[in-house]
């Protein structure tokens, strides 16, 4: 292989790319052609950094270097100063806050610096699309071990004793998993991988398949093995455009190469492996939905047992696992189940990959060992509440999960303790509220969200979950009665458990946690038609505080409405029968002069 | 055959059972919307949950789906099948006030009033009508459509359908009375999906079938 004196791992996962990442790139190559240093300095397209909000992302190896929110204009003066006049350019390197010093180095950063890379290992550092990279990089080692030194009773073993749980959401341990398919009966088994990921918000599994598709691959062979399957299947969400193409070519990519298909390097061991778009819905992400959606039939959740491990896909002995639960299959085989359970907790070992959004400094997708605070995540990674505003709650585990309150920020993550909190690990989302935010509507939301998304099969959750939003909606109106939280109460223990799938079951998270925590807010809202954070519309009146305003004028630019009027200069007037409550005029001004206030109905 | 303990009698019976079904051959009642011996399973209506009593904590399970197995111990009327049939029973009663079916189910219950807003729907979505359409008659002229709270039963494309054969298997299995059939001289109306259909006769048996009227 050719020696370059610099490689520029240019990020090209879904959100750089958005952000013009791909004439950065075009640029670039004009640059370094201008300057003649095609032989010096390598362009490497490179999947997700996780750090998406500062793309897009160039790091410039081997000194570790971090570039953030390019432009295609920067790149000229870039090229120049640091590549040919080796001067790195500060300006174009990462402040954590207006007027700190900058940070230019990458693991310097308080984003990546907490992180442990295990099944991102590979992100940011090669290019998906090219095999040499991955196998460069120790890739496809593992399988070899597998396929040429170990039995399926020692894989199993090794998968066991790392302690690995699935990341999908229940967190189903899988060296058990394994070892129940490979012990159903039958000649024909398949292996499925879900990416189907329809978590709004998280985009973990996404940003694998982006980053690094070889991973996905190598841990399916290997499973494959393990359990006796011959024929395995990706199943990606069809929103996924750039997953799709990159796991594609892997798939390709290793079949030319002889890692798929018959005959496996010359292993005798035959593993065929098809990509499979998703049907849409959320509920698909559902195992029994999807290995419907794959058979070609509406993707609804069917009742287990039985498990897929006994009948699964034409009702052969199916195994399946989420993207990162595979991705972590190479490492452990690589580096042993021991290696793997020394991190992490009692319950939970390895690492997870989280998407830490809403209000938070730093967001983007981050790996973490088990068994870190949430404060560690939220604070040292996240770098804390935006606007020195307060921390309210975070939420865990997606839209069927639970809020977590600022008294147990110092929890640390892993399934147990989230799920005894009344939260979920669920796929990982993290999404951080601050004090501006109303309890019942964050409720409503994600109740709403989980109404339409319901497949609408079985009853407590078609029907129970839609009166379980009529209720949160008509207390959010002011309308709420005494008796409307121990209903909702009542309502949520007959979804949890008379529920067909995971999706009914988990249902109620949002309901009972917020009720546990913040009871308060509901009262509020229900007793005295009041909405404490001031989120809740019909609860709110906006008016001018006269004494305060200045007449800028801003808020009357604002307003859709125009119920703000008044001469400049002079405190203006804002007519109450016009306002639809956007809250845009307290958004805009600087004065402090709108008052959003708490109105009493009765 | 395997042992098994329902309402604390012990009996013994066939291992391709569900719970379900052993307690029918055992005389014990336990009531099921979306089930009907002909058809397969489907654990839809959640009115046939039943508890599974283990040691490290009992759950609910649809005994019209779960497999019996050597040893289990169910109970069909615990207090917490009956807090949880009735909520179930409340949501139907709210969504389909119309149905006889589900009055008379609700109150054997105690549920007189629900909690909910009043629908005027008839259909439970219990998809009897679906899957003997598919796996009795074979004709597989009605689907659900949509999801969640939207979910309909309807020929595809919510078109007149050209594979139903008029044979009214639909309207025998549904326990709401949801689907009608009116005839009218010849021509039939399906209340469901206004589709027309009149008798033809069959080039191969020779006698008169409905089919639809192109
Ligand atoms: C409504 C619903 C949606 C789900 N969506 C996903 C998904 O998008 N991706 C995923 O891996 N698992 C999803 N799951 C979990 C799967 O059913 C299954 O447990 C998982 O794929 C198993 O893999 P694991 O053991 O590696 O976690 C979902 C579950 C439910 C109930
Ligand atoms: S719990 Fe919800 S999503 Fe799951 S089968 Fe029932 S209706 Fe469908
Ligand atoms: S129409 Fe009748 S049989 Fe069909 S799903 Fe509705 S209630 Fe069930
Ligand atoms: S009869 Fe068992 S779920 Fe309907």
């Amino acid at each position: 292989m050719k020696r370059y004196r610099t490689h520029l791992l240019l990020c090209t996962g879904t959100a750089c790319v958005s952000n013009n990442a791909f004439n950065i790139k075009k640029s670039l190559e004009i640059e370094i052609k201008k300057h003649n240093l095609e032989n010096e300095v390598l362009i490497v397209p490179t999947g997700c950094n996780g750090f998406c909000e500062r793309g897009p992302i160039l790091v410039v190896q081997p000194d570790g270097i971090f570039y953030q929110q390019l432009k295609e204009s920067d790149i000229p003066y870039l090229v120049e100063e640091h590549f040919l006049k080796g001067r790195p350019v500060k300006k174009l390197m990462y402040t954590p806050s207006k007027g700190e010093e900058v940070i230019p180095k990458m693991m310097d950063i308080e984003f990546f610096k907490h992180q442990i890379l295990i099944a991102l290992r590979n992100r940011g550092r090669i290019d998906p699309e090219e095999i040499e990279e991955y196998i460069a990089n120790d890739g496809y080692q593992s399988m070899g071990k597998a396929l040429f030194e170990m039995t399926p009773e020692e894989i199993i073993n090794e998968v066991k004793i790392s302690g690995l749980r699935g990341r999908g959401g229940a967190g189903f341990p899988t060296g058990r998993k394994w070892e129940l398919c490979r012990a159903s009966k039958g000649d024909v088994k398949y292996i499925i991988c879900n990416a189907d990921e329809g978590d709004p918000g998280a985009y973990m599994d996404r940003s694998i398949l982006e980053a690094d598709p070889h991973s996905v691959i190598e841990g399916m062979v290997i499973g494959a093995k393990a359990i006796g399957a011959h024929k395995g299947f990706v199943y990606v969400r069809d929103e996924y455009p750039l997953a799709l193409k990159r796991i594609s070519i892997a798939v390709e990519k290793a079949k030319d190469y002889g890692l798929l298909g018959e005959d496996i390097l010359g292993s005798g061991f035959d593993f065929d492996l098809k990509i499979v778009r998703g049907g849409g819905a959320f509920v698909c992400g559902e195992e029994t939905a999807l290995m419907q959606s794959i058979e070609g039939k509406v993707g609804r959740p069917t009742p287990r047992p039985p498990y897929p491990a006994q009948k699964g896909l034409w009702g052969k002995p199916t195994n399946i696992n989420n993207v990162e639960t595979w991705a972590n299959i190479p490492v452990i085989i690589a580096r042993g189940g021991d290696w793997f359970s020394r991190i992490g907790t009692e319950t939970s070992k390895g690492t997870k990959v989280f998407s830490l959004v809403g209000k938070v400094n730093n967001t983007g997708l981050v790996e973490v060992p088990m068994g870190i605070t949430l404060r560690e995540i939220i604070y040292n990674i996240g770098g804390g509440i935006p606007n020195g505003k307060k921390f309210k709650a975070v939420q865990t585990g997606g839209p069927s999960g639970g809020c977590i309150p600022e008294e147990l920020i110092d929890l640390p993550v892993d399934y147990e303790q989230l799920t005894k909190a009344g939260a979920i690990m669920g796929s990982g989302g993290l999404i951080v509220m601050d004090e501006d935010t109303c309890m019942v509507d964050v409720a409503k939301y994600f109740v709403s969200f989980l109404e339409d998304e319901s497949c609408g099969k079985c009853v407590p959750c078609r029907s129970g979950i839609r009166r379980m939003r009529e209720i949160l909606t008509r207390i959010t109106q002011g309308k709420g009665k005494e008796g409307d939280i121990e209903l909702l109460e009542e309502l949520a223990e007959t979804i949890k458990k008379a529920s067909l799938c995971g999706l009914g079951q988990t249902a109620p998270n949002p309901v009972l946690s917020t009720i546990r925590y913040f009871r308060d807010e509901y009262e509020a809202h229900i007793k005295k038609k009041r909405c404490p954070a001031l989120v809740c519309k019909d609860l709110i009146i906006y008016r001018i505080i006269p004494e305060k305003c200045t007449g800028c004028r801003r808020c009357v630019q604002v307003c859709p409405t125009g119920a703000i009027t008044g001469p400049k200069a002079q405190p203006h007037n804002l007519d109450a029968s016009k306002c639809i409550k956007c809250g845009a005029c307290y958004e805009v001004c600087r004065f402090d002069a709108i008052a959003g206030d708490a109105i009493y109905m009765e | 055959m395997v042992n098994i303990t329902i309402d604390g009698r012990k009996i013994s019976v066939s291992e391709d059972l569900t719970i379900l079904e052993a307690a029918r051959e055992n005389g014990i009642q336990i009531p099921t919307l979306c089930y009907n011996e002909a058809l397969k399973p489907y654990g839809a209506c959640r009115i046939c949950l039943v508890e599974l009593v283990s040691e490290n904590g009992s759950k609910l399970v649809p005994s019209c789906t779960f497999p019996v197995s050597e040893g289990i111990v169910v109970r069909t009327d615990s207090e917490e099948v009956i807090k949880t049939r009735k909520m179930v029973l409340e949501l139907l009663l709210a969504d389909c006030p119309g149905s006889k079916v589900i009055k008379e189910l609700a109150e054997e219950y105690g549920v007189k009033k629900s909690r909910f807003e009043e629908e005027d729907n008839n259909c439970i979505l219990c998809g009897l009508c679906v899957r003997a359409c598919d796996e009795i008659v074979g004709a597989r002229a009605i689907h659900f459509v949509d999801r969640g709270y939207k979910m309909e039963v309807k020929p595809p494309f919510l078109t007149a359908t050209v594979n139903c054969i008029k044979c009214g298997t639909c309207t025998t299995v549904c326990p709401t009375g949801a689907i009608k059939l009116d005839e009218l001289s010849g021509i039939s109306v399906m209340h469901q999906w206004s589709d027309k259909f009149s008798e033809r006769r069959c080039n191969v048996c020779g006698s008169f079938h409905f089919s639809p009227g192109f």
